[in-house]
């Protein structure tokens, strides 16, 4: 072979270098020694070994959601990429831009049951946003450039590429390309003129209004514009739980979470408002509640870079197709201050009535540590959950400031994204202070990348908030199944300081009230890799206000119920 | 239940998978695909997909825009209702004992179908058309005997201006 003929590997990696990658998460294995062997020439692009295949999806997502920029996730064949489904389906639900290097069996043996072979194209089609399966080395300049194209644009999601190590390995002659060739592929800029005038006319009409703030005003990076709107307008913002940070939530108007475990303000605001505009959000189940007790009076307008979410769950009024920074910046010039001084009024008055709160006695309360971590991070940190009662908690206490600011997983719901996720983010923004709230449920389903972290040296800070319990489950076992616990117990929990010792990994414990700030304090000063802090929080305590699932607003719990509570109808 | 019935075009790219991209978005939302005709089109980086299907109408709003958004998609048009020219082809194989015999030729020169096989046991009778054609001549054919029945499933084109 002639030697300045590249392979499709090094076509693949130089592909990465153009499009400005700086990490790959990955894995190695038989069938992507020719990817791996092709970084080794190329060390601009630090790859980053991990532990797991999860933990790589994870990682780039992490890193995706902090920076903006894709994240890229090189493994193996057969178990290498099934490992990374729960990572791609994380990054599809939530629109994350992540791009899958699988290697594969060379291609003459695809479908003869090869040595680790998995038809993983086959496997991830309902969780990728698109899929290449490489049958020739000379696709290969095209396909990477349409692969970088397709996960970052419009709705940005995951993109995986099944690679035989024949095509990886065989050279090369095409050459680069800045163009695609995409015919059925189209990204909605500006919405158009006539749907921002209706939208500019209800909103005119309307003296209660709601701006719902969700994921897709984080990816276009709406939140000034859309700060510019609820000032002009004088309207209140909710934001969705992946919305967080769009809009900051030191602002006046802003009355914080919406949904399940929403500030009950939020909540309120939304009930009782004559106008809600999702900006970037799709009505999540978990937000709507009971669909035909959802503002079934108020004018609901809908602007998404996604036509597929309008009516999907809600039917809007007015629906806007576009990019979500792109689309408020067109319509704030159509628009005119509202008169909706009342409703400002009567929303800070639901936020002084039914406030935030939590019994400070009896032992160590999560909120407590939450909020104590808030004051160190706010303004300044980045924070990263697991998925649970921690998340929640997280959601409601820590105020998340700046965009990119709150990475969470929401529509999958996966448990062992918070630590990983928190790595990935670190890489992307080495000077921001990342924290990983986590449970100790969760936080074990990741915990082999403390080995990723411990060598790439992130000091990132895991904080376990450990009840020894699936909490959630456990809340709603109490609640609705009559306390009859099943499979919630976390027995045999390690003791985490010493576990995180064992990979080198800094640690710190928090019993009582009294240590908590002092703690954080110390971890938060820490930054000679990463470190721990396991908070003992008191066993058994509930996530409040809750809305039971598939039930209306109006049923939501500010505190723990006195009366047995029917098994809620809605799904999760 | 009886489900109205809908007849969706979809326009793809040539690529593998794209068939199996299609067919998901129509099983994960419990829509039952009851024919389905692939076929090239002019250009042949392109192919035509002629999709029958029957289940809940507010489903299939849905469903269109899941499937304009998959990327291999270039358009995916609803044509229940709108005028169009749609076609379908039937082989028939019908049992003939020699007393049944001008019975169903009857049939088929009414309908205007062809005899493609003339056996001493049964014929294979050919019918084009309208698929509520095809139904009815089955319907004649019914009391005769029919042994096996192949239909290609239906293909539609807009009249006029209209794109398909």
């Amino acid at each position: 072979m002639d030697k300045k003929i590249p392979n499709g590997a090094e076509v693949i990696i130089q592909s990465l270098i153009r499009e400005g990658v700086e990490y790959v998460f990955g894995y190695p294995g038989g069938a992507a020694i020719p990817l791996f062997d092709a970084l080794v020439d190329h060390p601009q692009i630090k790859l980053v070994l991990v532990r797991h295949e999860q933990g790589a999806t994870h990682m780039a997502d992490g890193y995706a959601r902090a920076t903006g920029k894709p994240g890229v996730v090189l493994v193996t064949s057969g178990p290498g990429a099934t490992n990374t489904v729960t990572g791609i389906l994380t990054a599809q639900m939530d629109s994350s831009p992540i791009i899958v290097l699988c290697g594969q069996t060379i291609s003459p043996m695809l479908g003869k049951d090869a040595f680790q072979e998995a038809d993983v194209t086959g496997i991830t089609y309902p969780v990728v946003k698109h899929s290449f399966l490489v049958k020739s080395a000379n696709e290969l300049p095209r396909v990477m450039k349409e692969t970088f194209h397709i996960a970052t644009t419009g709705r940005p999601g995951p993109v995986l590429l099944d690679l035989p190590k024949d095509v990886t390995s065989s050279p090369c002659t095409a050459p680069f390309v800045d163009s695609v060739d995409l015919p059925g592929y189209e990204i909605p800029g500006v919405p158009e003129q006539a749907s921002l005038a209706k939208a500019a006319e209800c909103l005119s009409r309307s003296r209660r209004p709601v701006l719902m703030v969700g994921h897709g005003a984080v990816i276009a990076g709406a939140g000034k514009a859309i700060t510019q709107l609820a000032e002009k307008l004088q309207a209140p913002v909710v934001t969705t739980l992946l919305g967080k940070g769009a809009v900051s939530e030191d602002h006046a108007l802003h009355l914080g979470m919406v949904g399940m475990h929403g500030t009950a303000y939020a909540n309120k605001a939304v009930m009782n408002c004559d106008l809600i505009f999702a900006i970037g959000s799709r009505w999540d189940d978990r937000i709507v509640g009971k669909l035909a007790e959802f503002c079934p009076t108020a004018t609901r307008m809908h602007l998404d870079i996604d036509p597929a979410e309008f009516g999907k769950i809600i039917q809007p009024d007015v629906c806007m197709t576009g990019d979500a920074r792109r689309g408020i910046e067109a319509l704030l010039p159509q628009v005119e201050k509202l008169d909706t001084a009342e409703w400002v009024k009567q929303c800070g008055a639901w936020r002084k009535q039914y406030p935030l709160r939590y019994g400070k006695q009896g032992g160590l309360k999560a909120q407590h540590v939450l909020e104590e971590m808030d004051r160190i991070a706010r303004g300044k940190a980045i924070v990263t959950t697991d998925v649970g009662q921690h998340q929640m908690w997280a959601a409601q206490f820590c105020r998340s400031t700046f965009n990119r600011s709150w990475i969470s997983s929401g529509g999958a719901g996966t448990m062992g994204f918070g630590f990983p996720a928190a790595i990935g983010a670190q890489l992307g923004c080495p000077d921001k202070p990342v924290w990983a709230v986590v449970g100790d449920g969760g936080f074990q389903m990741t915990l082999c990348e403390l080995a990723t972290a411990a060598l790439q040296k992130t000091p990132v800070k895991i904080l376990i908030i450990n009840n020894n319990y699936l909490g959630m489950v456990r809340q709603w076992q109490e609640l609705f199944f009559d306390n009859r616990y099943s499979g919630v117990d976390m027995v045999g929990n390690p003791d985490f300081v010493k576990l995180a010792e064992a990979y080198g990994v800094k640690a710190f414990r928090i019993r009582r009230p009294g240590d908590v700030r002092r703690v954080l304090k110390q971890a938060a000063e820490y930054n000679d890799g990463p470190c721990l802090i396991d908070a003992e929080v008191v066993k058994e305590d509930n996530v409040f206000p809750m809305v039971p699932a598939g039930a209306g607003f109006k049923d939501m719990l500010i505190e723990r119920p006195k009366q047995k509570m029917a098994k809620p109808t809605g799904s999760t | 239940m009886n489900m109205p019935s809908h007849t969706i075009s979809v326009l793809v790219r040539n690529k593998p998978g794209v068939l199996v991209r299609v067919a998901l978005v129509f099983a994960r939302r419990g829509y039952n695909i009851d024919s389905l005709v692939v076929s090239p089109v002019l250009d042949s980086e392109f192919s035509r997909m002629t999709i029958t299907c029957t289940g809940d109408p507010s489903t299939l709003d849905q469903i269109i825009k899941q499937l304009f958004k998959l990327i291999d998609v270039v358009r995916a048009i609803d044509h229940t209702g709108q005028s169009v020219i749609e076609k379908e082809i039937a082989l028939i194989k019908v049992r003939c004992p020699a007393e049944s015999r001008t019975g169903i030729l009857q049939i088929a020169e009414h309908f205007r179908g062809t005899t493609v096989d003339f056996g001493h046991e049964s014929l294979i009778l050919q019918i084009a058309g309208g698929s509520d054609k095809i139904d009815h001549v089955l319907g004649l054919l019914q009391p005769f005997g029919i042994v096996d029945l192949v239909r290609t499933g239906k293909i539609l084109m807009a009249r006029g201006a209209d794109k398909t």
